[in-house]
């Protein structure tokens, strides 16, 4: 199987500020890291071509140190990755990304399947990954918390939803999106880390991928962010009960009842 | 589809609503944008726009009748066999074809996990842009455009969306964000029936099984009461008093990450960053310290309330009412007195 993995430099943080004069959210000293949700995608990746053979691409499109995330794909057991950086791709929305994302997925070719995070942890959109699967006229799944079956044509899924789950079969080329519960990440080896520390990491361009700049970047993207704004602070003050155990109860369930009815 | 001039601006109108069914019911959140559709197309002042519910599913030519109670001008209905199990693919190919045929203006549905994963696959078949998980819709005054409000990093930034130029303006957005209207039993409107392409049907992914509410009570989107355990309930027989707590508050069972990675509750009721966000009136969180990651996931809950022993822990600092204490003692007495009456 060639699967595609799509990774995402996030910071590792959501506590953000804003610069109150640009108005955009300040980068400098915040950790970046690799997208929590990508971490189960690779790793998803890496088993099924434990199982079946071929090769994981961890695939990211972001700036010159989104190389840092890609190292660290590499070291979660990618077999090659790929940065997609041009100046023509600054300023994506989720239509901008899954175009530009899917041009790259075409350029490499022959893929089977392409796995992402069902989030990342900045914008918290979920639209990429169907996205994707839109461009590419590919079915999907998303919010795919197990896997049950897989061959070469095509994997059985469960997928989460509010009340309870779905299964179903997919055929391949396919897209999946995945929550953490599908596996557990393992640790990278001592000497994967090493290497990935020191390979050299292909950097793709707009023209390269053949990817139409009407489509990409700031220019091809149907949204704007007009303002952004911290979130009003909860006002209240904190009611402490701290004496015994009963007495605590009694005065919660009094305010308890005061809220609702019971 | 791209707005070209200011002219053709004027072929978009209405307010599109997606219905959503749960194990054959109306989604609640489905009247509730009904209601947010009504008063945007109001304020749309210029365009005589109308409230369209669009109601795709097996059995969908029987249930329109209702939406007309809650706002609904026009009813559109694809009745067809192949939308009996939730198929994104043919979901998809059959709204983004209506949406190029009718064009609306504004297109929006729940960000339920199943509106997160069909609107995505529209706005890229129609071309247009997307926003997630808005807690606010509005009309600009002046532009006429849709201002679509939404929380991003968890809740740290709050971020106001605008799509200019293509066409509709589409969103998800969150569920008890606004009110579903008072049922109006007399209300009427046309009825469209529309079909789906042999073409349509034709997908590559098929949905063999769908569950619904296996996990028993109430789920957690739905609840006004939530009662969270985390590490300090120590094992699962912690949770069977927590669940015993929500019960008796006709609530759900919610857990922190590091409670559901220690295997004693299952990931559905995991609330935060890597789990649901959820907003119910009152979100008890029981032995949670309240680690960000947490945080982002219940902060904009109604009413906060905390129990740990660890009067420094950060969720008693954003709690409402912060009770100091050993879960094992306060609970069962909470318990004791909601059955008492
Ligand atoms: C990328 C990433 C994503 C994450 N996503 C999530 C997420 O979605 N959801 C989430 O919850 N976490 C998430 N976490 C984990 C998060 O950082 C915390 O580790 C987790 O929330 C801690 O859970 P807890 O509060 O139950 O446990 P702890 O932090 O161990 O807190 C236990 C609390 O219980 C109290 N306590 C102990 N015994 C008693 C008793 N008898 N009576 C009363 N109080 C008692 C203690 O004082 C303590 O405050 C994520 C972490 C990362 C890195
Ligand atoms: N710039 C990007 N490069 C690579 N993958 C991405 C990028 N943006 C989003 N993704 C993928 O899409 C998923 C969902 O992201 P989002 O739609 O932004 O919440 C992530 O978990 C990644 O797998």
């Amino acid at each position: 199987m060639k699967i595609v993995v799509c990774v995402k430099q996030v910071p590792g943080t959501t506590n953000v500020s804003i610069d109150p004069e640009t108005k955009r959210l300040i980068r400098e000293g915040v950790e970046i890291v690799m997208n929590p949700f990508d971490a189960y995608a690779l790793e998803e990746g890496v088993l099924l071509c434990e199982k079946h053979g071929g090769e994981v691409i961890a695939l990211s499109m972001g700036p010159k140190h989104a190389e840092l995330t890609l190292r660290e794909a590499l070291a979660y057991g990618a077999d090659r990755v790929i940065l997609l950086n041009d100046r023509a791709l600054g300023g994506s929305d989720t239509f901008a990304t899954s175009y530009t994302l899917s041009q790259a997925i075409r350029k490499i070719g022959d893929v089977d399947l392409v796995i992402c995070g069902k989030q990342a942890i900045d914008g918290d959109t979920a639209q990429v990954g169907p996205g994707i699967a839109a461009h590419l006229g590919w079915p999907q799944a998303a919010y795919v918390s197990g896997l049950i079956k897989s061959d070469d044509s095509g994997l059985t899924v469960e997928r989460m939803h509010e009340a309870g789950n779905d299964t179903c079969v997919i055929k391949l080329p396919a897209v999946l999106t995945v929550l953490k519960d599908i596996n557990t990440p393992r640790m990278p080896a001592l000497k994967r880390r090493l290497s990935s520390g020191k390979a050299e990491i292909p950097v793709w361009s707009a023209s390269f991928i053949k990817a139409d700049t009407a489509k990409t970047g700031l220019n091809g993207s149907p949204t704007r962010v007009v303002t952004t704004r911290k979130p009003a602070a909860r006002d209240k003050h904190t009611i402490v009960l701290n004496g015994n155990a009963a007495g605590s109860a009694s005065k919660l369930v009094k305010i308890l009842r005061s809220r609702i009815k019971l | 589809m791209i707005l070209r001039d200011s002219e053709n601006s004027g072929t978009f109108k209405d307010v599109w609503v997606l219905a959503e069914f749960a194990g054959g019911k109306v989604h609640k959140v489905t009247y509730e944008l009904l209601g947010a559709a009504k008063k945007l197309s109001d304020k749309l002042l210029r365009k005589k726009s109308r409230v369209v519910c669009l109601v795709l599913g097996e059995g969908a030519g029987t249930k329109a009748e209702k939406f007309f109670h809650y706002c609904a001008d026009v009813v559109i209905t694809v009745d067809d066999s192949s939308l009996k199990t939730f198929n994104d693919t043919v979901y998809a190919s059959v709204i983004s074809r209506l949406v190029k045929k009718y064009k609306p203006e504004i297109l929006i549905s729940g960000a339920t996990s199943r509106g997160r994963s069909i609107m995505p696959r529209v706005a890229v078949l129609v071309e247009t842009g997307l926003t997630a998980d808005c807690t606010g819709l509005n009309i600009e005054e002046g532009t006429g455009l849709l201002l679509q409000t939404r929380p991003a990093y968890g809740g740290n930034i709050i971020a106001t969306i605008k799509c200019e130029h293509h066409r509709p303006q589409m969103s998800t957005v969150r569920q008890g964000v606004f009110k579903a209207p008072v049922p109006d039993n007399s209300g009427t409107g046309e009825v469209i029936e529309e079909i789906v392409l042999e073409a349509e049907k034709k997908t590559r992914i098929s949905v063999i099984e769908e569950s619904f509410g296996e996990d028993k009570g109430i789920n957690l989107s739905d609840a006004d009461i939530i009662v969270t355990g985390g590490r300090g309930v120590k094992g699962p027989k912690g949770f069977d008093m927590i669940a015993e707590l929500a019960q008796a508050l006709k609530g759900a069972v919610g857990a922190s990450r590091a409670a559901v990675d220690s295997g004693w509750i299952s990931y559905t009721h995991q609330v935060g960053q890597t789990g649901r966000t959820v907003q119910p009136k009152i979100y008890i969180a029981c032995g949670v310290s309240g680690q960000i990651q947490h945080l982002t996931g219940m902060q904009s809950s109604g009413f906060i309330i905390a129990i740990n022993k660890d009067a420094e822990a950060p969720i008693m600092k954003l709690a409402d009412v912060a009770v100091v204490g050993d879960l094992f003692e306060v609970i069962p007495e909470i318990i004791k007195l909601l059955k008492s009456g």
